[in-house]
């Protein structure tokens, strides 16, 4: 968070995946100060992450076996039990029908763009405001960090009356837009964490060297700081793609939704009746998502929780 | 060699553009939204000033007074929640699990990043009761218990809803609180071992008092995000029945939007504004001088 001083962000990301050091040492002290008996304490241990697994695990298994019923699976046996066979008619309505292709589509437009906006703008902002000499940096930056601050529901309606005075709602800027400006006070914020942990030297050498400014920030700033990108990368991708608000409140047209968008309404339409496609259109979300997060989930942990430190 | 680094042009290269989009996305609204809670209209209708009428609109407004009781009451249950089920599950990976935590932190974790619609609708099915019975009914008719209508009443469906989000966002926390948690000196434990602190009193007296930085950092993101909460209540049951587990911030977006009131929404932003920033100095004054307190 702000407050604890801007080091505070770069040594809780640190901290966060130690190298398990600490834990080693632990490990053989606890076994001789145990009150319960080696046995009995590791039945209760495995009890526990049976408990957590099935209460993480279980509301997943069961959509994903749910989306595989008929209708016929739905009315006549109960809720909880496994499909007769694997049925895919669901996922082919939910896609077609639902329109989850082109809402898929938006969103990722949406995201890639803004994302890619903010992490360009946030770091060159950044660069200039924490490795480039120049009076006043310390007040834009606190102007800029105090964006933190305003929450998203203050600043809709006027954006609203922005992008209708500019005839921008039957398209997706209003979206992009608002989210890069969004992303910017925390992108900035952390960036210039990042790149005051790079070494002066190596930017003053970068000058030495008759680099032009541009050369410092692309050629050494950058790719110095590539991990802070990453992160924030990241961070900025679930915000965005998993956001409602932005997205219900500049929805102009079904052509334009979002899958967050989509899917709400979908759940309007057909969600009462035809439980198949909807438990499908959540799985194909959900499992999507999965298979992102399976593939790089520490960075994602790490990523999501530096994010948070902004207080 | 310095003057690269204070090259005016490059300066206001880099730094314009962010700024511009800075100011015209959240400062320039910002301060157009205190402008309009002055005034009453959409910009498709015109605006007329009304003074302050919104504001006294605001303090008798019955709906506003049950959707303030309701956030305050699902920040604080949900907050106390997400605190105690993130620091005992920190405390699980760290002293219990130790090295062979990634999985279970991993599994715990991966609700943080699914979308709050999707896990809504999922709960929503997870607790039906028509047309067919849900899962969650199910157990307790196993259990000889009777279904239980969630959504038909207030109470039930905030149950609903503390459990939906404490399910989403409990491994976020003890991911944060772990972070915490692991930093504290080896020695200092040790050194309460040696002195015979061993279990729920080493927890009591050395580790809660430690780790209070990262619980005081955790309950006021935890109060920023809560206070706010929107996207999962509204598709779970859109704040039913009636308006009982409508939060503030969805009665803003119905005013504004529904009921086309773009200046008494903007003057409800403002409540929910101006609650984020008293909580978050509430908290942070009450720890300072708490530590305060125990450094004398």
């Amino acid at each position: 968070m702000a407050r604890s001083g801007v080091g505070g962000v770069r040594a809780l990301n640190e901290v966060i995946w130690p190298e398990e050091g600490p834990a080693t040492t632990r490990r053989s002290r606890r076994r001789r100060g145990s009150l319960l008996s080696g046995l009995s304490r590791r039945a209760l241990t495995n009890i526990l992450i049976v408990i957590i697994a099935l209460v993480e695990i279980y509301p997943l298994f069961w959509i994903l076996t749910s989306s595989f019923k008929s209708q016929d699976d739905f009315t006549t046996q109960p809720l909880w039990s496994l499909p007769k066979h694997l049925n895919f008619h669901n996922y082919v309505t939910a896609w077609l029908t639902g329109n989850l292709g082109t809402d898929a589509l938006n969103s990722l437009t949406v995201t890639l763009v803004s994302m890619a906006v903010i992490l360009l703008l946030g770091s060159a902002a950044a660069f200039a405001l924490e490795i480039m000499v120049w009076r006043g940096r310390t007040s834009i930056l606190l102007l800029i960090i105090g964006g933190l601050m305003v929450p998203t529901q203050l600043i809709l309606l006027p954006l609203f009356t922005i992008y209708f005075k500019l005839g921008l709602t039957n398209s997706l800027l209003p979206l992009i837009i608002t989210y890069i400006g969004q992303g910017l006070p925390l992108t900035v914020f952390l960036m210039a964490t990042y790149f005051r942990a790079v070494p002066r030297e190596l930017f003053e050498a970068c000058a030495l060297d008759g680099g032009g400014a541009f050369r410092c920030f692309f050629s050494v700033g950058l790719p110095l700081v590539r991990n802070g990108i990453f992160t924030l990368g990241l961070l900025l991708f679930f915000s965005i793609w998993n956001d409602l608000l932005v997205a219900l409140t500049f929805n102009s047209k079904p052509s334009l939704s979002t899958v967050q968008v989509g899917l709400l309404n979908f759940n309007g339409q057909y969600g009462q009746v035809a439980y198949g496609p909807l438990l499908a259109a959540i799985s194909i979300v959900i499992f999507s998502t999965f298979i992102v997060y399976a593939l790089i989930n520490q960075r994602v942990m790490r990523g999501l929780t530096a994010g948070s430190v902004k207080g | 060699m310095r003057h690269i680094l204070s090259n005016r042009r490059a300066i206001v290269a880099f730094i314009a553009p962010a700024l511009v989009v800075y100011l015209g996305v959240i400062v320039v609204p910002a301060v157009w939204s205190l402008v309009y809670s002055f005034f009453k209209g959409t910009p498709a209708l015109g605006f007329h000033f009304v003074g302050i009428a919104n504001f006294r609109q605001l303090w008798t407004d019955p709906t506003v007074r049950q959707t303030l009781l309701f956030t305050i009451k699902y920040t604080v249950v949900l907050l106390t929640c997400q605190i105690v089920f993130g620091y005992l599950l920190a405390l699980f990976y760290i002293f219990v699990l130790r090295r062979s935590s990634t999985i279970i932190r991993t599994l715990v974790f991966f609700p943080v990043v699914l979308p709050p619609v999707a896990v809504a609708l999922l709960f929503n099915k997870l607790f039906a009761i028509a047309p067919q019975v849900g899962p969650v009914n199910s157990v307790l008719q196993l259990l000889g218990i009777s279904p239980v209508d969630w959504f038909a009443t207030g109470t039930a469906a905030f149950v609903v809803i503390i459990v939906m989000d404490l399910w989403r966002s409990a491994g976020f926390y003890a991911v944060l609180l772990y972070a915490g948690l692991v930093d504290i000196p080896e020695d200092v434990i040790e050194s309460a071992r040696i002195d015979g602190a061993g279990g729920w009193r080493l927890v009591r007296h050395i580790i809660l008092p430690l780790s209070k930085p990262i619980v005081i950092a955790s309950v006021i993101f935890g109060l920023n995000a809560d206070l706010k909460v929107f996207d999962s209540i509204l598709a779970l049951n859109n704040g039913g029945p009636g308006t009982e587990t409508t939060p503030l911030n969805l009665y803003m977006f119905q005013t504004s939007f529904l009921y086309n009131d773009y200046g008494y929404g903007s003057t409800i932003a403002m409540l929910i504004t101006v609650l984020c920033l008293a909580g978050t100095v509430l908290v942070f004054r009450s720890s300072r001088r708490q530590v305060e307190r125990e450094a004398v």
